[in-house]
């Protein structure tokens, strides 16, 4: 019998899109109530994103909201209202946590700032996701996956150099957001717990990606170091990244490519993986001088082409595993789905859902052993929750009929 | 069970009083230790001067000057490209995330050592580490070796693909992890060879953020039941979550999605426009009919953009070529910034390309304080990326300069541990104290002794 890390916690979900509802997916996934709170009507407009079941637009059948609002009860709630505002201020006295993910200016305009939320409730964590903070210049702007990318990450570096530098690949920065929000907000809650006062915790999107360690940040400090004047840049492939030898990077063979690491440390091992070829055996593969040589580098290529055109990317991965090469092969996502290492672990879950009936669902993104992510419910139906969370508040069915005449849930 | 409050600055900041034993490396598991410390913890990386992990304190242990003045700034970000008297102590690539940690050596992987470690591990809170899967279980530093000296103790593991499964003994690095969970064919050009794809490290980042949010979860259950536990994060599956859409296509749809550039599955225009100057660019999405009028306006209602081939959304996402073409011939005689305050105001999402020049020079990470400035004694006073979220109550900050190897010895070792100023200099004459590693160690791994 296995417990919920988070079972003893409420959550108050003001967030649309992707990172807010990545962030209180995290804690649904670990045992915390959430009540997700969305816009009669056509709810999270992630509701109206593909892709779709059977490519049919439906408002509940859209893999990305599915995926993001698992284990969550949703209430539609017209928060604009003035019935809509009395309610949430009741909901945020039950409440340990709120997320949201407005435009800074709308959480004062609702009067729901933290000073007024924290009066009702001192213990209360509210955490703000935005795209670009709640104070500087630039709060009130917008900001796409596409412009996150080009801002806060170290895209000039990827791609080719004769042609626009290339974005990470789907809206990855803003699932990351949605980590490091979930992060920030656990240890505001662990704060609270002990000292019984709540706060308000400000993240940026693009600060999540700026002090982010795929690059950007290590790279903004050796600026520094190196005397301000050096930039990074593309220089085509991964032969101009961290490391540099051969072989090194993607390359080709029988039934689609591989990505090897190179350079010196690496030499002995991708040599044993090249089956320990004679011709390769001088000491001068394995220095510096000779892993950048242009000479050396195509007689290792000279052996290595031939080499992985006859095989495919499984035998060369078993090929890696025996010589300890660092290597994989380059995965669409069917191989993925269908590989035997996560159906071992379990990775991918089934869920059940009354309108898109089973499917197949990435699962969760680590195992604590006393405290497993909760059995996944699927995602609420728009307002699926509307009753059982307006009744617990004292409101009769009577009056939820009201409500909705008057066009507030 | 809190261990007693560390000397330091860290006021009340949230995790004061949490101590944390760190053996990560590299990226992953450094940078969630660094988020932990940001926030109070007392974060002691266990090092050791007999063994240097791999790519850690630089990509090299000890790269000469002139290997240095020739490579790209990732194994050359050392101060002014020199490599200096203590090398590992001067790498950006370590430096940015050991802020606010201390640093400990001893030879773990000798029977003393694993004493002092464990005695180490008796007064802590959490133990997190992110080497290649079984070596924790060689050092003998399985859970439960952990758990014999502090039962209520919280080790959080990071191995590449987990710590079971076919796949759990694999070499991999970041990047690799990408190519497993499809990302790399992904994020091509759309009609691209993948051999020219630039390697990313963004599952580092990711899986860094989860272990992360992994550890606060643990430690919230041990605040309410005592209880400690064992936590595995396999790397490979917190990137996996964050391509859902990708997954999801292919289990609804059997659709194996094809890599798109940096345009929009369903918007038209999204994409990376060239401006004045060398290799600029504004980035800019448009989403919705509205916004699209808002662009025109804000181009100057150009005569072009009549044409019914732009004029809903599905349309422009079926004859982006040709927008895109028009769109740049605007941008392109305008500077990046322009661009963006222009669309911003107009309700459009655009943003420039941002080099590392740009970042710190941009106003409003100026204003936001992003960047705090950090005097070092063996690198001077530079710059630093600073805190990932802001708090209101306990606004983190770095609180100390990166840690240099071995530079709190004496405060782990003698109030910590408790051991005597003779005890003290015998483990210095042993190997297991010093602030150097063995001159024997040029690039990685073990001491030749």
């Amino acid at each position: 019998m296995t417990e919920s890390a988070l079972s003893d916690v409420r959550v108050l979900d003001l967030t649309w899109y992707i990172a807010g509802p990545y962030c209180t997916k995290l804690l649904a996934d670990y045992g915390a109530e959430v009540i997700k709170v969305e816009r009669p009507g056509q709810g999270d407009p992630a509701r109206s994103i593909g892709p779709f079941l059977d490519d049919e637009p439906d408002i509940e059948k859209s893999g990305l909201f599915l995926h993001l609002n698992t284990n969550k009860r949703s209430i539609t709630l017209n928060v604009k209202s003035h019935a809509g505002k009395k309610i949430l201020r009741k909901l945020v006295e039950q409440v340990d946590i709120v997320v949201e993910s407005f435009s800074p200016r709308v959480m004062p305009s609702l009067g729901l700032d933290y000073s007024t939320l924290q009066k009702a409730n001192p213990s209360l964590v509210l955490t703000s996701i935005s795209n670009f903070g709640q104070t500087g210049p630039y709060r009130n702007y917008r900001l796409s996956e596409l412009a996150l990318n080009a801002m806060g990450t170290s895209m000039k570096m990827v791609g080719q150099p004769d042609r626009a530098p290339l974005k990470l690949g789907g809206n990855v920065l803003q699932y990351q957001a949605g980590v490091l929000a979930a992060t920030a907000t656990m240890i505001a809650l662990f704060g609270s717990r002990l000292t019984g006062t709540g706060q308000h915790v400000d993240v940026s999107l693009l600060e999540t990606c700026l002090g982010s360690m795929d690059r950007r940040a290590p790279y903004l400090l050796a600026h520094q170091y190196t005397g301000q004047k050096e930039i990074t840049t593309r220089v085509g492939g991964s032969r101009g990244g961290i490391m540099s030898g051969c072989p090194e990077g993607i390359y080709p063979c029988k039934d689609g490519y591989f990505d090897v690491a190179g350079g010196v440390p690496w030499w002995p091992r991708n040599f044993a993986l090249l089956g320990s070829p004679p011709e390769l055996a001088g000491p001068e593969f394995g220095t510096a001088e000779g892993q950048m040589d242009t000479q050396c580098q195509h007689a290792i290529l000279a052996v290595l082409y031939p080499w992985a055109m006859n095989r495919t990317k499984t035998e060369i991965w078993e090929a890696a595993k025996s010589a300890r090469a660092a290597l994989a092969p380059l995965y669409t996502t069917e191989d993925l789905v269908n590989d035997p290492h996560f159906r071992e672990r379990g990775f991918f879950v089934e869920i059940e859902h009354p309108r898109t009936g089973r499917l197949t669902y990435p699962g969760a993104p680590f195992r604590p052993s006393e405290t497993p992510a909760k059995t996944p419910r699927a995602a609420p139906l728009l307002g699926e929750h509307n009753v059982e969370i307006y009744c617990s508040l004292g409101y009769s069915r009577e009056d939820l009929a009201r409500l909705r005449d008057a066009g507030a849930i | 069970m809190m261990s007693e409050r560390p000397p330091s600055a860290a006021g009340n900041l949230p995790l004061v009083g949490i101590r944390v034993v760190d053996m990560t490396v590299v990226w992953a598991g450094t940078f969630t230790t660094m988020m932990l410390a940001d926030m109070g913890a007392e974060v002691i990386r266990v090092e050791n001067t007999r063994f240097a992990p791999y790519g850690t304190r630089g990509i090299m242990v000890r790269p000469t000057d002139s290997l240095l003045s020739t490579r790209g700034m990732a194994t050359a970000g050392y101060p002014d490209r020199k490599a200096g008297e203590r090398p590992y102590n001067r790498a950006a690539m370590f430096n940015v995330h050991a802020r606010n940690k201390l640093s400990m050596t001893v030879d773990y992987m000798r029977p003393k050592g694993l004493e002092i470690l464990k005695r180490l591990v008796g007064i802590s809170d959490l133990f997190i580490e992110n080497n290649a899967y079984g070596t924790m279980n060689k050092i003998g530093l399985s859970y439960e070796e952990l758990k014999k000296v502090k039962p209520d103790i919280i080790m959080v593991s990071m191995p590449a693909f987990g710590s079971s499964g076919p796949y759990s003994d694999r070499i991999a690095l970041g990047r690799h992890l990408e190519c497993i969970a499809g990302h790399t064919l992904l994020r091509g050009y759309p009609e691209a060879d993948p051999t020219w794809t630039t390697e990313v490290y963004h599952c580092d980042a990711a899986a860094g953020a989860v272990a992360a949010f992994a550890a606060m979860l643990a430690l919230h259950y041990r605040q309410r039941t005592g209880k400690g536990q064992f936590v595995d994060v396999a790397q490979i599956e917190t990137i996996i979550p964050q391509l859902g859409e990708a997954v999801m296509d292919y289990t609804m749809n059997g659709r194996v999605q094809e890599p798109i550039g940096n345009r929009h599955p369903s918007a038209a225009p999204c994409g990376l426009y060239p401006c004045q100057g060398d290799d600029r660019w504004i980035a800019i999405t448009v989403c919705s009919d509205k916004e699209w009028q808002a662009l025109c306006h804000a181009m100057g209602d150009p005569s072009w953009a009549d044409d019914g081939k732009f004029s809903d959304t599905l349309s422009r996402w079926h004859n982006q070529d040709e927008l895109d073409r028009h769109i740049a011939d605007w941008t392109r005689q305008r500077q990046d910034y322009e661009v963006m305050h222009l669309l911003q105001e107009a309700g459009v999402a655009a943003g420039p390309l941002m080099d590392e020049r740009d970042c710190y020079a941009d106003p409003h990470i100026r204003e936001r304080g992003f960047f705090e400035q950090v005097t070092h004694v063996e690198c001077g006073s530079h710059l630093y990326p600073g805190m990932l979220w802001k708090m209101s109550r306990t606004p983190g900050s770095i609180r100390r300069p990166p840690c240099r190897l071995g530079e709190h010895n004496e405060y782990v070792y003698k109030q910590l541990l408790g051991v005597s100023d003779e005890e003290y200099a015998e483990l210095e004459r042993d190997g297991h104290i010093g602030m150097e590693y063995h001159p024997s160690i040029v690039v990685h791994g073990r001491a030749a002794i």
